[in-house]
């Protein structure tokens, strides 16, 4: 695998030295929205605007022969069926990829658990806890991320922190933020400079913070010398974790450019004790979504982030609806086939609230303007899931959707035939299309070199 | 709780020194490379507690360890530090610095006074960093460090005008830092093994003090190290024995019980509220205390038999239990804990009949024999089952007949298909014979109106109902040799390989009347326990799955 990465811009040597002179005015550097010539331009300020890139989860895949209508070859137009009737007005706005297949080079599939490694990170796990790679989100992160606030934000809303499908490895995997409010808090707390505000004033107490901070990570920069290789290597993630939290501080510092969509977004209520007790019934699930979509898309108005990824429902489905004895997870396997509708009818429903889902996503991202477009228009979303039909726990044919105009860089409307090629040629696209120069990218069987040029411009 | 553990203490060490003329020589185990464990969530709050006191409060959480060889404990040695995570432990320690110096707690945190508190002072903030630092980062700061911390705080003091928001400052910083965040085994040279490495006197403290009493090590205990007494083995024996003495042990054994139960799980725990009204938010908190006090009860405070926890009658209730359990309690409102025994004609005995256990192997609406079975087997017998394959034809279990029929029969294809069988066999039998429980922990003796058959078979061994299932679990020898398998990974943070090790264990524990607290005090003694290593990188250890809902829940369905 070869990765073309861009090491981190660190501006400690700037910021140094303020502790004495936290009153002047030093020449910051101007920092904005441009990453992408080919961005549009902002008619406010005249720059460009920025791709982002975001991922959407959702469990147990699709109902065949209900959700998406199968071609024989790659074309124009998705036909949306009953179980996807809500994603149809986006028909236009997103590539749908199927047929893709998944080898496993003798290894076992692990249930809910390969799919989802396999199609994010291009290598097959080899148990049913192993991450073997980094996920694609955060190879483009480490491309696109390191001028924001946070190089990616990862929210769920299906209740269970750890089960965030974005990682470096199993080791390091960060946790989903789950309650609104916290995210709230993290994006927009104390630390958020509101890009359009008129009378920025680097904070001292954040000055001083950094300060003290740069100078402790040297300290242990010079103490990790001291260990071993193994515990080196932990170490350098714990120093890549450690400069992104003073990455964060010199944002704070620094007066940002105006981003025309940015509006401080309204603090979410606390919810009520009973929902905090049940965050995992399916109404509950919905309207957090609802609130984490707003969040995270006014995140990435307000340029906090370029990555952003969410969690609707985890990789083993553990939503239910009041008083239904099984998970959506169980019911994809105990639920008997209606003869005369010819799928299982809750778990059906279970996966249309999951279209219905995604497109209250899209919706809020193209809710936004920005530009002569919308945030999706400068977004690439790559929506998947960890299984074909979750019943029978087929891994080949994984559906995925790549949504998003990406600022132009990625054609739309069609549905992509895989023929059983690699599923990793999808997320290959992705990156390519976020300007990630991989001339490869998976591998044994799931190593590829060919992203799907139909759909890049 | 309050232990006798003046009885119990003394009756120890009188064994062992009765046993010592015979006693067996512990052999020896390959040792693994110094290890760099992250402090775990619990770990973390123990020692900013026992270094600053209990009033400070500790809002939130960073990431958790990822379970490996059946622990957090292990996983500890391989986890890093992500940038969320990272955020949280910088926000954690703003919130402690600020507590710590504010003018209701920098009473007892500083011995002296700044000359002038609105700006930096050079002794006093050495002082408190010289005895703050050392402890956390469980051995005195190196000079350059202190240095560092003083300086930080001195500058921050300068701009802040404020001698104790400048201390704050640094305290912040060194909260954050991997010194204090990993528990580093640092090691000199051996000089009765010249050319090889041994670890450090703080190291064997905090090695000590994290597997004992689940926190960093205190002063004396550091002090001891730094007189090299850690290093001989009479010394040793006495600072192990002033530890087993300590109220802490409490909280150490408390700590392993959790990890080696799984109890993790409890942070996401659901039940519908419609199927199952009186599990509320309250029931899932003393659920997990439920096990721990009475677990307590039985291995420190009795000092009893490891085995009778999974036969014990005696047990602790809230009112909100009671009303799961239907039993009379004398305060059935209110949190208060009332100690209980059930009476013989009750069915209820053991471990895996509290709802700690029973509830957390079931799913959200219903009881689960295969999660049940499952959790038996390799939380309890630490034998593996293998994972689901992923080609199962489930049009098996389509079968209309067995709708509204006890688990037993709608598991039917689990036990006659040839495919389903091969694993199910080994989980299903035992886990139903937990099936008079629902998915909550309630009795039960009909399912959909029909009677529920609990009778089964655990490796030869015939039950009758869930009682005499844990008779079975008390009489089989994986019981105790999976409690020394985990005790001593958890107490190495690493799997030992060494058969012969764990096979002395197994004996002497036996011989000692499989009393945990004397298993402790024997793996703490024993050379295995400080072995030590070249750098030379370890194997990567094998992830287990974690046995919540999400990997196990897959079982249940498939053959």
């Amino acid at each position: 695998m070869t990765v073309l990465l861009k090491k981190p811009m660190h501006r400690r040597a700037l910021l140094r030295g303020l502790l004495q002179g936290a009153a002047v005015t030093l020449p910051l550097p101007f920092l904005d929205c441009v990453l992408d010539e080919r961005g549009e331009a902002l008619a406010a300020t005249g720059q460009e605007l920025p791709i982002r890139f975001g991922t959407w989860y959702w469990g147990m895949g699709h109902t065949p022969g209900h959700a998406i209508r199968e071609k024989r070859q790659t074309a124009p137009g998705i036909e949306f069926l009953e179980e996807t009737q809500a994603l149809a007005p986006y028909a236009s706005q997103m590539n749908f990829f199927g047929g893709f297949g998944m080898p496993l080079d003798g290894r076992s599939n692990y249930t809910h658990h390969t799919g989802w490694v396999g199609s994010r990170t291009g290598f097959v796990p080899q148990s049913a806890a192993d991450i073997p790679a980094t996920t694609l989100d955060l190879i483009i992160a480490d491309q696109i991320g390191t001028t924001t606030r946070f190089r990616s934000i990862d929210a769920s809303s299906a209740g269970i922190p750890r089960e965030n499908y974005s990682a470096r490895s199993a080791e390091s995997r960060g946790l989903a933020e789950i309650s609104p409010v916290a995210l709230y808090t993290r994006l927009f707390g104390p630390q958020f400079v509101d890009p359009n505000s008129s009378d920025f004033k680097p904070n001292p107490d954040i000055m001083m913070e950094k300060s003290v901070l740069s100078a402790f990570i040297d300290s242990s920069a010079a103490y990790a010398k001291t260990l071993g290789a193994a515990d080196r290597q932990r170490m350098d993630e714990y120093f890549t974790s450690i400069r992104q939290l003073e990455n964060q501080m010199a944002r704070s510092l620094e007066k940002p450019a105006p981003c025309e969509a940015c509006k401080l977004p309204e603090r979410p209520a606390e919810p009520p004790a009973e929902r905090l007790a049940n965050v995992r019934e399916i109404p509950n699930v919905i309207e957090t979504h609802k609130v984490m979509a707003k969040l995270l898309a006014m995140a990435v108005a307000c340029d906090q982030t370029r990555v952003f990824n969410m969690v609707f429902t985890d990789n083993f489905a553990n939503v239910r609806r009041q008083g239904e004895a099984n998970t959506h997870h169980l019911l994809t396997h105990m639920e008997l086939i209606d003869p005369n509708l010819g799928y299982q009818p809750t778990a059906f429903w279970f996966n249309q609230r999951c279209s219905e889902a995604l497109a209250t996503y899209l919706e809020t991202l193209s809710g936004i303007r920005e530009g002569n477009g919308t945030l999706l228009d400068h977004s690439l979303i790559f929506a998947s899931s960890e299984t074909n039909y979750a019943k029978l726990h087929t891994i080949d044919g994984i559906p995925i959707y790549l949504i998003g105009k990406a600022g132009g860089r990625m054609k739309t409307g069609m549905h992509v035939v895989g023929g059983g090629d690699p599923i990793s040629r999808v997320g290959l696209t992705a990156m390519r299309i976020m300007g990630v120069e991989l001339r490869n990218w998976g591998a044994k069987s799931l190593q590829t070199s060919k992203p799907i040029t139909d759909v890049m411009a | 709780m309050r232990r006798p553990l003046r009885f119990v203490v003394p009756a120890l060490i009188a064994g062992a020194w009765l046993l010592a003329g015979c006693a067996e020589r512990e052999p020896p185990v390959k040792p693994a490379p110094p290890s760099m464990r992250r402090l775990s969530n619990e770990q973390y709050r123990n020692t900013i507690a026992d270094i600053f006191g209990p009033q400070i409060i500790i809002a939130g959480q960073a990431d958790p360890l990822i379970r490996t060889d059946g622990l957090l404990a292990v996983g500890a040695a391989t986890a890093s530090i992500t940038p969320s995570g990272l955020e949280k432990f910088y926000g954690l320690a703003k919130s402690i610095a600020l507590q710590v110096v504010s003018a209701e707690n920098r009473g007892g945190e500083f011995a002296c006074r700044p000359e002038n508190p609105t700006g930096p002072d050079d002794v006093c903030a050495r002082q408190f960093f010289s005895r703050v630092g050392r402890l956390l980062y469980r051995r005195p700061l190196r000079p350059s460090e202190l240095d560092l911390a003083v300086r930080s705080a001195n500058q921050a003091a300068t701009v802040r005008r404020d001698f104790y928001l400048g201390a704050a400052a640094s305290l912040t910083n060194l909260l954050t830092t991997p010194q204090f965040l990993f528990i580093v085994e640092e090691t000199e040279p051996d000089p009765e093994h010249p050319g090889r490495q041994r670890l450090t006197g703080d190291a064997k403290a905090a090695k000590l003090s994290y597997l004992l009493w689940n926190t960093t090590p205190n002063e004396a205990l550091l002090d001891a190290a730094e007189r090299g007494e850690l290093n001989t083995a009479s010394g040793l024996r006495r600072a192990v024995d002033r530890m087993m003495e300590s109220p802490r042990l409490e909280t150490g054994v408390r700590a392993f019980l959790d990890d080696f139960l799984r109890f993790d799980q409890f942070e996401t725990l659901e039940k519908d509220s419609v199927i199952y009204p009186a599990f509320t938010v309250k029931v899932i908190e003393d659920a997990r205390e439920e096990v721990l006090r009475t677990a307590v009860d039985l291995l420190l405070v009795r000092n009893g038999d490891y085995r009778d926890l999974f036969t014990n009658r005696r047990t602790f209730v809230t009112g909100s239990l009671a009303r799961i359990y239907h039993i009379p309690v004398p305060r059935p409102s209110g949190g208060a804990w009332n100690a209980y025994e059930y009476p013989a004609s009750d069915p209820h005995a053991g471990l895996i009949m509290q709802i700690g256990f029973a509830a957390l192997a079931s799913h959200p609406g219903r009881s689960s024999p295969t999660l049940r079975g499952r959790a038996i087997r390799e939380e309890l017998l630490c034998q593996k089952v293998p994972d689901p394959p992923g080609n199962v034809d489930f049009s098996k279990f389509e079968a209309a007949d067995t709708l509204g029929k006890t688990a037993r029969t709608r598991l039917t294809a689990h036990r006659t298909d040839p495919a389903c069988a091969g694993c199910h066999k080994i989980m299903d039998p035992i886990g139903l014979g937990l099936e008079n429980l629902d998915g909550v922990g309630q009795f039960r003796t009909t399912e959909f109106g029909e009677r529920i058959d609990p009778s089964g078979d655990l490796d030869g061994h015939h039950f009758a109902d869930a009682a005499s299932l844990g008779q079975a679990i008390h009489d089989d020898p994986a019981a105790t040799s999976c409690l020394v398998e985990r005790l001593a990974s958890y107490a190495l943070g690493r799997r030992p390989a060494d058969k012969p090790y764990l096979q002395y264990l197994d004996r002497e524990f036996a011989a000692d009347g499989y009393r945990v607290p004397g298993l402790m005090r024997r793996i703490a003694l024993g050379p295995a326990f400080f072995a030590v290593g070249s750098t030379a990188d370890p194997p990567r250890p094998v992830q287990t799955a974690s046995l919540s809902a999400p990997h196990a829940e897959s079982l249940e369905t498939t053959p």
